[in-house]
């Protein structure tokens, strides 16, 4: 299950009730409710108050920002901006909140694997400890408020990554996509935007937030996904079985072994397909962690993190160093 | 200043698309924003639904919600946020949650699209929760008829648990009681 399955998030938005939306708010004023927000965080007797990080968006460089989109810790849309803009980070990355995104607060639980339940309680109690602190903006009927409505009721998106090699290949997903709606649900691309997701790497959600409680939507996104895995299973099994298949899955672990430049489009791709080995059962030496960690270091803005400003074909050279170690 | 595609209406619409971290700003005519599929939720659905369902939906829906607003939310602004009615149309976003107040009966056909419901039966915020408990002291004491009161508010309260708790049953015969309590009372 948890081959398939890399990761799970749940996220909440909230607002605080005695300020405007963030639309509705000048940098100081943003900077003020987030100075507000970081203190009740440090205050508030959680796990995240001991060891956190707080980085304003307004101190960091371009590739810095990118970064953090490409590690899934901010959305592209928090990075666009940087007035008033600042995100809670727990040391070990698990726990993170954006402080002025769409909302006031928007509070994520990263888990690795399939851990919607426990993603949930760790999200609840941090919401529970922050409300007591700063008063949420509340309605009895529309529940939790937010700057737009389509986030109204619980404020909660929970989601799971998912793996499909076999039923990207086989053009499952897009007809599944459209099922999805009727059931609240919705899958893209979980690395870059557009039709063709990179890495096969799906983003399963839930789109209706008013009423359905937390516990319905995460059971709803729980059974789908299940559904998707077995789905997904049963598709490589039948793909292995052929030796087209198995080639292309090996020759990816080849070349990634003893390439010595390598875009991150064509590593992504090669990755996956190793995945799709190591799931299936074709590859045994290697663990899909190693390859979801891979991912992630692998993207520009995170190699120029940790590399300086360098030129896109010394990136190509130092990300084919880092798959030659698979 | 004109439509940055069509160059040759007025630019009504400021777009700005972020994808990758790269961002993107025009300026676009109505009908150029709509025809690239940029729009918000409260004028745009055909993003959200199935073109099937949209046929003539769009227009059913300008026309129900043109219906639905009274002259008054034109000049109308929000007290808190200074947000009018046209703002909110604008951006697809609210101003504060005094918004909510103010302009729900314009916005609720929206959140029923969006969610298919209007009715929140989720987590309830702790805060909130204090507050119910401190109105209903409150009446308790100011009213003589407080007992009475004071069991009612218990009775919904245990109606909001078992909606949120999914059980239907015990759900309907509370919200029976409650009715029925209710109707004595008038």
């Amino acid at each position: 299950m948890s081959n398939i399955v890399m990761e799970t998030r749940i996220r909440l938005a909230r607002n605080l009730k005695k300020y405007p939306f963030p639309i509705r708010l000048n940098t100081a004023k943003k900077e003020e409710v987030a100075n507000k927000i970081i203190d009740a965080v440090k205050h508030s007797n959680s796990p995240l108050a001991d060891e956190l990080d707080v980085i304003w968006i307004r101190d960091l460089s371009e590739a810095e920002r990118i970064a953090l989109v490409e590690r899934h810790l901010a959305s592209p849309e928090f990075i666009s901006e940087s007035n008033g803009r600042a995100l809670i980070l727990s040391k070990d990355r698990t726990m993170s909140i954006m402080l002025n995104e769409e909302d006031h607060i928007r509070l994520q639980i990263l888990e690795k694997g399939f851990e919607l339940q426990k993603a949930y309680d760790i999200a609840d109690k941090l919401d529970t400890l922050l409300d007591e602190n700063l008063e949420f903006a509340f309605d009895e009927s529309l529940g939790y408020l937010t700057q737009c409505p389509t986030n109204l009721g619980t404020g909660m998106r929970a989601s799971v990554m998912l793996h499909l090699p076999a039923l990207k290949a086989s053009k499952a997903v897009s007809r599944i996509a459209g099922n999805l709606q009727k059931l609240g649900l919705t899958i893209r691309g979980a690395f870059g935007e557009g039709t063709e997701p990179k890495g096969a790497v799906y983003q399963l959600s839930n789109q209706v937030t008013l009423g359905i409680s937390e516990k319905a939507a995460i059971e709803n996104l729980k059974n789908i996904a299940e559904q998707l895995v077995s789905q997904e299973l049963a598709a490589q099994k039948r793909m292995t079985e052929s030796a087209q298949t198995q080639d292309k899955i090996l020759r990816s672990l080849g070349v990634l072994r003893y390439a010595k430049l390598i875009s991150c489009d064509e590593a992504m791709e090669l990755l996956s397909n190793v995945r799709f080995g190591i799931s299936s059962g074709i590859i045994t030496d290697i663990t899909t962690d190693s390859i979801d960690s891979m991912l992630e270091k692998i993207q520009p803005a995170v190699i120029m993190v940790e590399n300086g400003d360098i030129s896109p074909e010394e990136r190509d050279v130092i990300r084919a160093k880092m798959v030659n170690r698979l | 200043m004109k439509c940055q595609k069509c160059k040759n209406n007025e630019a009504t619409t400021h777009v700005k698309r972020v994808i990758n971290g790269v961002t993107e700003e025009y300026e676009l005519c109505r009908d150029c924003a709509e025809a690239m599929g940029v729009g918000n939720i409260f004028r745009d659905f055909s993003n959200d639904f199935g073109s099937t369902m949209l046929g003539g939906f769009n227009s059913l829906f300008k026309s129900l919600f043109e219906n639905a607003l009274p002259a008054r939310t034109q000049a109308t602004r929000c007290e808190t946020c200074g947000s009018s009615y046209n703002d909110i149309m604008r951006t697809g976003m609210m101003g504060c949650a005094d918004c909510y107040s103010l302009f729900r009966d314009e916005i609720m056909p929206t959140v029923r699209r969006v969610h298919g419901n209007t009715v929140h039966c989720g987590k309830n915020s702790p805060t909130y929760k204090v507050e119910i408990r401190e109105r209903a002291e409150r009446e308790n004491e100011e009213k003589p008829g407080g007992k009475q009161l004071s069991e009612l508010d218990s009775l919904k309260a245990q109606l909001d648990e078992a909606v949120k708790n999914q059980e239907f049953e015990k759900a309907a015969e509370l919200r029976d009681r409650i009715k029925a309590m209710e109707a004595q009372d008038e």
